[in-house]
């Protein structure tokens, strides 16, 4: 019986214990694919002079659906890819730029299936799980915008739900 | 029916975290339902109104415009998510 597949928590996370788990609790694991995501001090390529840096992200969630919507993400993972576990830890609370925020973990025989069934999941994960990013600024705070772009990294899977539009 | 409304981040700041609706009239769509929400204050109608990017979820599950509210149902509002 290994970890609860879905985490969510305020404190920070051990990637080399995550990765080592999967890697030991299936000995017939050969490949552990991660992605660990951090907190940006800006938006765009440059911090904007407007406001300036990012001094921290406020992370707010649905408690309940937001572990229940990434558990179907992973049931979808498992009926695409040839995939033996996979792990998904998302930090929530005040978190500061340079913290790590998310990570997904996908374990597989071989290499191919665990990088994109992790790639599959991060898409799946930033369009449809309900988190939402509150930036503060030394002076002032904004939510954070979707981006059309993460639900075009989505309809590559074949999958239209749209996130970012009205 | 009987429906408790939830919102998130930018509609839970202007909107309250949850309200409580009592003889809302059945059947009833999420369409709908936002429709109703934003004809209750202005400020409801100003998070609301049609164009602005708001999803919404039904018992927990993400939900599109013509999804059915059944009775008893948790119906949440958001704006687009912004996670990982």
């Amino acid at each position: 019986m290994g970890a609860a597949r879905v985490v969510i928590q305020t404190e920070d996370f051990d990637l080399s214990h995550e990765v080592r788990a999967l890697h030991l609790q299936d000995l017939g694991v050969g490949a552990v694919t991660s992605f660990v995501g951090t907190v940006r001090d800006r938006d765009g390529a440059a911090v904007d002079a407007q406001v300036g840096p990012v001094q921290r992200l406020e992370l707010e969630h649905y408690p309940g659906m937001t572990e229940a919507a990434i558990e179907s993400m992973i049931d979808e993972a498992f009926a695409r890819f040839d995939i033996r576990a996979a792990r998904v830890i998302h930090r929530v609370g005040c978190l500061e730029p340079g913290d790590p925020i998310v990570l997904v973990a996908v374990a597989s025989a071989h290499r191919g299936e665990s990088f994109k069934a992790c790639e599959f999941l991060m898409d799946y994960l930033k369009t449809q799980a309900p988190f939402w990013k509150k930036e503060h600024f030394p002076e002032g705070a904004r939510w954070v915008d979707a981006r059309v772009s993460d639900d075009e990294c989505l309809a590559r899977w074949g999958i239209q739900a749209g996130n970012a539009g009205c | 029916m009987n429906l408790t409304i939830r919102y998130f981040a930018s509609l839970r700041e202007v909107l309250g975290e949850r309200q409580q609706l009592t003889g809302v009239q059945s059947p009833l769509t999420v369409a709908q339902l936002r429709q109703m929400l934003a004809h209750s204050s202005p400020a409801h109608a100003q998070a609301l109104q049609a164009g602005r990017a708001v999803r919404c979820a039904v018992n927990q599950v993400m939900a599109a415009d013509d999804s059915p509210v059944p009775d008893g149902a948790e119906v949440a509002f958001f704006p687009p998510v912004t996670g990982g």
